[in-house]
Protein backbone atom coordinates (compact mmCIF):
# COMPACT_ATOMS: atom_id res chain seq x y z
CA UNK A 1 0.00 0.00 0.00
CA UNK A 2 1.27 3.62 -0.81
CA UNK A 3 -0.12 6.98 0.44
CA UNK A 4 -1.59 8.89 -2.02
CA UNK A 5 -0.08 12.17 -0.35
CA UNK A 6 3.56 11.27 -1.72
CA UNK A 7 2.54 11.47 -5.34
CA UNK A 8 0.64 14.38 -4.57
CA UNK A 9 3.36 16.06 -3.02
CA UNK A 10 5.65 15.31 -5.75
CA UNK A 11 3.50 16.26 -8.62
CA UNK A 12 2.52 19.87 -6.69
CA UNK A 13 6.38 20.08 -6.21
CA UNK A 14 7.35 19.58 -10.08
CA UNK A 15 4.34 22.01 -10.90
CA UNK A 16 6.11 24.67 -8.58
CA UNK A 17 9.58 23.99 -9.83
CA UNK A 18 8.54 24.21 -13.91
CA UNK A 19 6.75 27.29 -13.25
CA UNK A 20 9.51 29.03 -11.87
CA UNK A 21 11.49 27.79 -14.51
CA UNK A 22 9.21 28.98 -16.78
CA UNK A 23 9.23 32.65 -15.48
CA UNK A 24 12.70 32.64 -14.34
CA UNK A 25 14.97 31.70 -17.32
CA UNK A 26 15.68 34.06 -20.26
CA UNK A 27 17.36 31.14 -22.98
CA UNK A 28 14.46 29.73 -24.86
CA UNK A 29 15.23 26.21 -24.77
CA UNK A 30 15.47 26.19 -20.66
CA UNK A 31 12.47 28.21 -20.63
CA UNK A 32 11.02 24.32 -22.64
CA UNK A 33 12.87 22.66 -20.17
CA UNK A 34 10.29 24.11 -17.41
CA UNK A 35 7.38 23.53 -19.37
CA UNK A 36 8.56 20.02 -19.66
CA UNK A 37 8.84 19.39 -16.18
CA UNK A 38 4.85 20.88 -15.58
CA UNK A 39 3.51 18.25 -17.82
CA UNK A 40 5.69 15.73 -15.92
CA UNK A 41 3.95 16.79 -13.12
CA UNK A 42 0.79 16.21 -14.37
CA UNK A 43 1.41 12.99 -16.04
CA UNK A 44 2.01 11.76 -12.25
CA UNK A 45 -0.95 13.14 -11.06
CA UNK A 46 -2.59 10.82 -14.19
CA UNK A 47 -0.79 7.66 -12.94
CA UNK A 48 -1.47 8.66 -9.45
CA UNK A 49 -5.00 8.98 -10.04
CA UNK A 50 -5.13 5.66 -12.01
CA UNK A 51 -4.29 4.05 -9.26
CA UNK A 52 -7.40 4.46 -7.85
CA UNK A 53 -10.41 2.28 -8.32
CA UNK A 54 -13.60 2.63 -10.62
CA UNK A 55 -15.47 5.90 -9.58
CA UNK A 56 -12.00 7.28 -8.60
CA UNK A 57 -12.10 9.03 -4.54
CA UNK A 58 -15.48 9.12 -4.46
CA UNK A 59 -15.33 5.27 -4.53
CA UNK A 60 -15.45 3.02 -1.37
CA UNK A 61 -12.04 2.76 -0.15
CA UNK A 62 -9.82 -0.72 -0.93
CA UNK A 63 -10.83 -2.01 2.56
CA UNK A 64 -14.10 -2.16 2.05
CA UNK A 65 -12.76 -5.62 0.25
CA UNK A 66 -13.99 -6.56 -3.31
CA UNK A 67 -15.95 -3.15 -3.84
CA UNK A 68 -13.42 -1.70 -5.17
CA UNK A 69 -12.51 -2.79 -8.90
CA UNK A 70 -9.55 -1.75 -10.91
CA UNK A 71 -11.05 0.40 -14.35
CA UNK A 72 -10.17 -1.55 -17.42
CA UNK A 73 -9.78 1.01 -19.63
CA UNK A 74 -6.71 2.41 -17.47
CA UNK A 75 -7.49 5.71 -18.06
CA UNK A 76 -4.74 7.42 -16.14
CA UNK A 77 -2.04 5.52 -17.51
CA UNK A 78 -3.57 5.91 -21.15
CA UNK A 79 -4.34 9.36 -20.43
CA UNK A 80 -0.07 9.56 -19.16
CA UNK A 81 1.19 7.77 -21.94
CA UNK A 82 -1.14 10.85 -24.19
CA UNK A 83 0.55 13.33 -22.59
CA UNK A 84 3.88 12.20 -23.33
CA UNK A 85 2.99 11.72 -26.92
CA UNK A 86 1.71 15.35 -26.89
CA UNK A 87 4.94 16.40 -24.93
CA UNK A 88 7.06 15.13 -27.81
CA UNK A 89 4.89 17.21 -30.48
CA UNK A 90 4.78 20.06 -28.57
CA UNK A 91 8.76 20.04 -27.74
CA UNK A 92 9.63 19.02 -31.61
CA UNK A 93 8.11 22.45 -33.02
CA UNK A 94 8.98 24.74 -30.13
CA UNK A 95 12.46 23.59 -30.75
CA UNK A 96 11.80 24.53 -34.94
CA UNK A 97 10.33 27.61 -33.20
CA UNK A 98 13.43 28.45 -31.09
CA UNK A 99 15.80 27.37 -34.10
CA UNK A 100 13.82 29.65 -36.67
CA UNK A 101 14.30 32.74 -33.71
CA UNK A 102 17.93 31.87 -33.44
CA UNK A 103 18.35 32.11 -37.36
CA UNK A 104 16.36 35.11 -37.68
CA UNK A 105 17.35 37.61 -34.81
CA UNK A 106 20.73 35.67 -33.61
CA UNK A 107 19.81 34.95 -30.56
CA UNK A 108 17.88 32.97 -28.17
CA UNK A 109 17.59 35.17 -25.57
CA UNK A 110 13.58 35.88 -24.65
CA UNK A 111 14.54 39.38 -22.75
CA UNK A 112 16.14 40.42 -26.38
CA UNK A 113 13.14 39.75 -28.08
CA UNK A 114 10.13 41.82 -27.35
CA UNK A 115 8.15 42.19 -30.46
CA UNK A 116 7.52 39.63 -32.79
CA UNK A 117 6.04 39.92 -36.40
CA UNK A 118 7.56 41.29 -39.76
CA UNK A 119 6.21 44.70 -38.75
CA UNK A 120 8.05 44.77 -35.90
CA UNK A 121 10.87 48.20 -35.90
CA UNK A 122 13.04 45.43 -34.82
CA UNK A 123 12.95 43.38 -37.61
CA UNK A 124 14.99 42.48 -39.61
CA UNK A 125 14.75 40.12 -42.99
CA UNK A 126 17.95 39.68 -44.95
CA UNK A 127 17.06 38.04 -48.08
CA UNK A 128 18.08 34.32 -47.29
CA UNK A 129 17.64 34.36 -43.97
CA UNK A 130 14.93 31.51 -44.45
CA UNK A 131 17.51 28.85 -44.90
CA UNK A 132 19.94 27.35 -43.25
CA UNK A 133 23.77 27.46 -44.32
CA UNK A 134 24.01 24.04 -46.78
CA UNK A 135 23.11 26.14 -49.89
CA UNK A 136 26.48 28.41 -50.99
CA UNK A 137 24.57 31.25 -50.69
CA UNK A 138 22.99 30.88 -47.05
CA UNK A 139 26.38 30.48 -46.09
CA UNK A 140 28.00 33.55 -46.39
CA UNK A 141 25.16 35.26 -43.96
CA UNK A 142 27.72 34.95 -40.56
CA UNK A 143 25.34 33.32 -38.55
CA UNK A 144 26.61 33.82 -34.97
CA UNK A 145 26.89 37.57 -35.17
CA UNK A 146 23.92 37.00 -36.94
CA UNK A 147 21.95 37.95 -39.99
CA UNK A 148 21.33 41.34 -37.68
CA UNK A 149 23.67 43.59 -39.02
CA UNK A 150 23.47 42.64 -42.22
CA UNK A 151 21.59 44.20 -44.60
CA UNK A 152 21.54 43.39 -48.17
CA UNK A 153 19.27 44.05 -50.59
CA UNK B 1 6.62 2.82 5.54
CA UNK B 2 6.42 -0.04 3.08
CA UNK B 3 9.11 -0.98 0.68
CA UNK B 4 7.64 0.84 -2.40
CA UNK B 5 6.61 3.78 -0.45
CA UNK B 6 10.68 3.59 0.51
CA UNK B 7 11.21 3.44 -3.22
CA UNK B 8 8.79 5.94 -4.44
CA UNK B 9 9.96 8.09 -2.03
CA UNK B 10 14.18 8.09 -2.96
CA UNK B 11 12.87 8.68 -6.06
CA UNK B 12 10.64 11.02 -5.80
CA UNK B 13 13.80 12.90 -3.61
CA UNK B 14 16.10 12.54 -6.79
CA UNK B 15 13.11 13.63 -9.15
CA UNK B 16 12.63 16.80 -7.41
CA UNK B 17 16.40 17.48 -6.37
CA UNK B 18 17.82 17.11 -10.17
CA UNK B 19 14.80 19.30 -11.16
CA UNK B 20 15.63 22.12 -8.96
CA UNK B 21 18.98 22.08 -10.02
CA UNK B 22 17.50 21.97 -14.02
CA UNK B 23 15.75 25.09 -13.44
CA UNK B 24 18.26 27.45 -11.62
CA UNK B 25 22.00 25.46 -12.98
CA UNK B 26 24.50 28.14 -14.59
CA UNK B 27 25.31 26.11 -17.47
CA UNK B 28 23.00 25.32 -19.89
CA UNK B 29 24.29 21.91 -20.55
CA UNK B 30 24.27 21.18 -16.90
CA UNK B 31 20.35 21.89 -16.90
CA UNK B 32 19.23 19.82 -19.65
CA UNK B 33 21.50 16.80 -18.12
CA UNK B 34 19.80 17.51 -14.61
CA UNK B 35 16.70 17.28 -16.74
CA UNK B 36 17.62 13.67 -17.99
CA UNK B 37 18.32 13.06 -14.05
CA UNK B 38 14.45 13.94 -13.08
CA UNK B 39 12.97 12.29 -16.32
CA UNK B 40 14.80 9.35 -15.34
CA UNK B 41 13.97 9.33 -11.80
CA UNK B 42 10.44 9.58 -12.99
CA UNK B 43 10.41 6.29 -14.61
CA UNK B 44 11.65 5.00 -11.24
CA UNK B 45 8.25 6.46 -9.60
CA UNK B 46 5.87 5.22 -12.37
CA UNK B 47 7.51 2.51 -11.77
CA UNK B 48 7.11 1.97 -7.84
CA UNK B 49 3.61 2.85 -8.82
CA UNK B 50 3.11 0.28 -10.94
CA UNK B 51 3.20 1.66 -14.31
CA UNK B 52 5.64 -0.54 -15.79
CA UNK B 53 5.23 0.30 -19.64
CA UNK B 54 4.52 4.22 -18.80
CA UNK B 55 7.94 4.60 -17.12
CA UNK B 56 9.48 2.45 -20.23
CA UNK B 57 7.80 4.95 -22.31
CA UNK B 58 8.66 7.67 -20.09
CA UNK B 59 12.47 6.54 -20.74
CA UNK B 60 12.04 6.09 -24.49
CA UNK B 61 10.25 8.95 -25.61
CA UNK B 62 11.59 11.59 -22.71
CA UNK B 63 14.95 10.66 -21.93
CA UNK B 64 16.06 9.29 -25.56
CA UNK B 65 14.47 11.63 -27.82
CA UNK B 66 13.18 14.75 -26.31
CA UNK B 67 16.08 15.22 -24.16
CA UNK B 68 18.31 14.64 -26.95
CA UNK B 69 16.21 17.34 -29.04
CA UNK B 70 17.04 19.73 -26.48
CA UNK B 71 20.44 19.16 -26.61
CA UNK B 72 20.58 19.29 -30.51
CA UNK B 73 18.90 22.99 -30.05
CA UNK B 74 21.13 23.93 -27.24
CA UNK B 75 24.05 23.06 -29.74
CA UNK B 76 22.33 24.51 -32.54
CA UNK B 77 21.93 27.46 -30.52
CA UNK B 78 25.51 28.01 -29.88
CA UNK B 79 24.83 27.53 -26.24
CA UNK B 80 27.72 29.20 -24.25
CA UNK B 81 29.82 26.20 -22.64
CA UNK B 82 30.43 27.12 -19.15
CA UNK B 83 29.21 29.22 -16.40
CA UNK B 84 26.68 31.79 -18.19
CA UNK B 85 24.74 34.45 -15.75
CA UNK B 86 22.88 35.64 -18.84
CA UNK B 87 20.73 32.48 -18.68
CA UNK B 88 18.62 33.73 -16.06
CA UNK B 89 16.34 36.81 -15.45
CA UNK B 90 17.16 39.54 -13.07
CA UNK B 91 16.58 38.97 -9.61
CA UNK B 92 13.39 41.00 -9.05
CA UNK B 93 11.82 38.58 -11.76
CA UNK B 94 13.33 35.69 -10.54
CA UNK B 95 12.19 36.56 -7.12
CA UNK B 96 8.41 37.16 -8.58
CA UNK B 97 9.04 33.80 -10.31
CA UNK B 98 9.90 31.98 -6.90
CA UNK B 99 6.64 33.49 -5.29
CA UNK B 100 4.43 32.02 -8.05
CA UNK B 101 6.20 28.79 -8.17
CA UNK B 102 5.56 28.35 -4.75
CA UNK B 103 1.86 29.52 -4.62
CA UNK B 104 1.44 27.05 -7.48
CA UNK B 105 2.89 24.02 -5.67
CA UNK B 106 1.17 25.40 -2.39
CA UNK B 107 -2.41 25.56 -4.51
CA UNK B 108 -1.90 22.00 -6.22
CA UNK B 109 -0.37 20.68 -2.84
CA UNK B 110 -2.93 22.01 -0.43
CA UNK B 111 -6.12 21.06 -2.50
CA UNK B 112 -4.86 17.78 -3.87
CA UNK B 113 -3.94 16.79 0.26
CA UNK B 114 -6.48 17.62 1.23
CA UNK B 115 -8.44 15.92 -1.42
CA UNK B 116 -6.56 12.56 -0.98
CA UNK B 117 -6.89 13.02 3.05
CA UNK B 118 -4.88 9.69 3.96
CA UNK B 119 -6.33 7.48 1.65
CA UNK B 120 -3.52 4.48 0.37
CA UNK B 121 -3.93 2.70 -2.59
CA UNK B 122 -2.21 -0.57 -3.51
CA UNK B 123 -0.10 -0.39 -6.52
CA UNK B 124 -0.77 -2.92 -9.58
CA UNK B 125 1.76 -3.88 -11.25
CA UNK B 126 -0.67 -6.56 -13.32
CA UNK B 127 -2.69 -3.63 -14.24
CA UNK B 128 0.21 -1.13 -15.89
CA UNK B 129 1.78 -4.54 -17.60
CA UNK B 130 2.32 -4.48 -21.59
CA UNK B 131 -1.32 -6.66 -22.20
CA UNK B 132 -4.06 -4.61 -20.27
CA UNK B 133 -2.44 -1.49 -21.90
CA UNK B 134 -2.60 -1.96 -24.85
CA UNK B 135 -6.08 -3.85 -25.11
CA UNK B 136 -7.18 -1.12 -23.54
CA UNK B 137 -5.76 1.66 -25.73
CA UNK B 138 -6.21 -0.33 -29.08
CA UNK B 139 -9.67 -1.27 -27.91
CA UNK B 140 -11.18 1.55 -25.76
CA UNK B 141 -8.98 4.61 -26.24
CA UNK B 142 -8.44 3.67 -30.29
CA UNK B 143 -9.97 6.84 -31.55
CA UNK B 144 -7.94 9.31 -29.33
CA UNK B 145 -4.86 7.67 -30.09
CA UNK B 146 -5.29 8.08 -33.84
CA UNK B 147 -5.62 11.96 -33.65
CA UNK B 148 -2.79 11.40 -31.66
CA UNK B 149 -1.01 10.30 -34.50
CA UNK B 150 -2.67 13.12 -36.52
CA UNK B 151 -0.87 15.80 -34.32
CA UNK B 152 2.42 13.96 -34.54
CA UNK B 153 2.01 13.85 -38.11
CA UNK B 154 0.64 17.85 -37.90
CA UNK B 155 3.57 18.48 -35.52
CA UNK B 156 6.17 16.72 -38.00
CA UNK B 157 5.02 19.09 -40.85
CA UNK B 158 4.85 21.96 -39.08
CA UNK B 159 8.26 21.56 -37.59
CA UNK B 160 9.70 20.67 -41.12
CA UNK B 161 7.80 24.05 -42.58
CA UNK B 162 9.01 26.10 -39.80
CA UNK B 163 12.57 25.10 -40.04
CA UNK B 164 12.89 25.41 -43.91
CA UNK B 165 11.96 28.67 -43.81
CA UNK B 166 10.00 30.75 -46.63
CA UNK B 167 10.60 29.28 -49.94
CA UNK B 168 11.64 32.85 -51.35
CA UNK B 169 11.17 32.02 -54.85
CA UNK B 170 8.52 29.23 -54.54
CA UNK B 171 10.71 26.81 -55.56
CA UNK B 172 12.12 24.66 -52.91
CA UNK B 173 14.29 27.69 -51.02
CA UNK B 174 17.62 26.17 -51.99
CA UNK B 175 18.27 29.73 -53.39
CA UNK B 176 19.07 31.47 -50.10
CA UNK B 177 20.11 35.01 -52.21
CA UNK B 178 16.80 35.52 -54.11
CA UNK B 179 15.23 38.54 -52.74
CA UNK B 180 11.64 37.95 -51.70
Amino acid sequence: MIHLLGPVLLAAALAGTGMYGLLARRNAVLVLIGAELVLNAANVLLVTGGLLPAGGLSAPDAAGGTAAVADPLLPGQVMAIFVVTIAAAEIGLALALVLLLFRRRATSDLGEVRELGETAPTHDDPPGAGVWPDTGAAAETDRPTGPKEEVRS
Amino acid sequence: MSGVELVFTGFALLTWGAAVLAVTSRQVVHAALWLVLALGGLAGVYLALGAQVVALVQILVYVGAIVVLVLFALMLTQAPIGVHRDLDAPLGRRLAALGVGLSVALLIGGTLAVAVGDRQVRPDLAAGAPTPLGTAIFAHWLLPFELLSLLLLAALVAALAVSRGRASDGTDGTDGSEVR
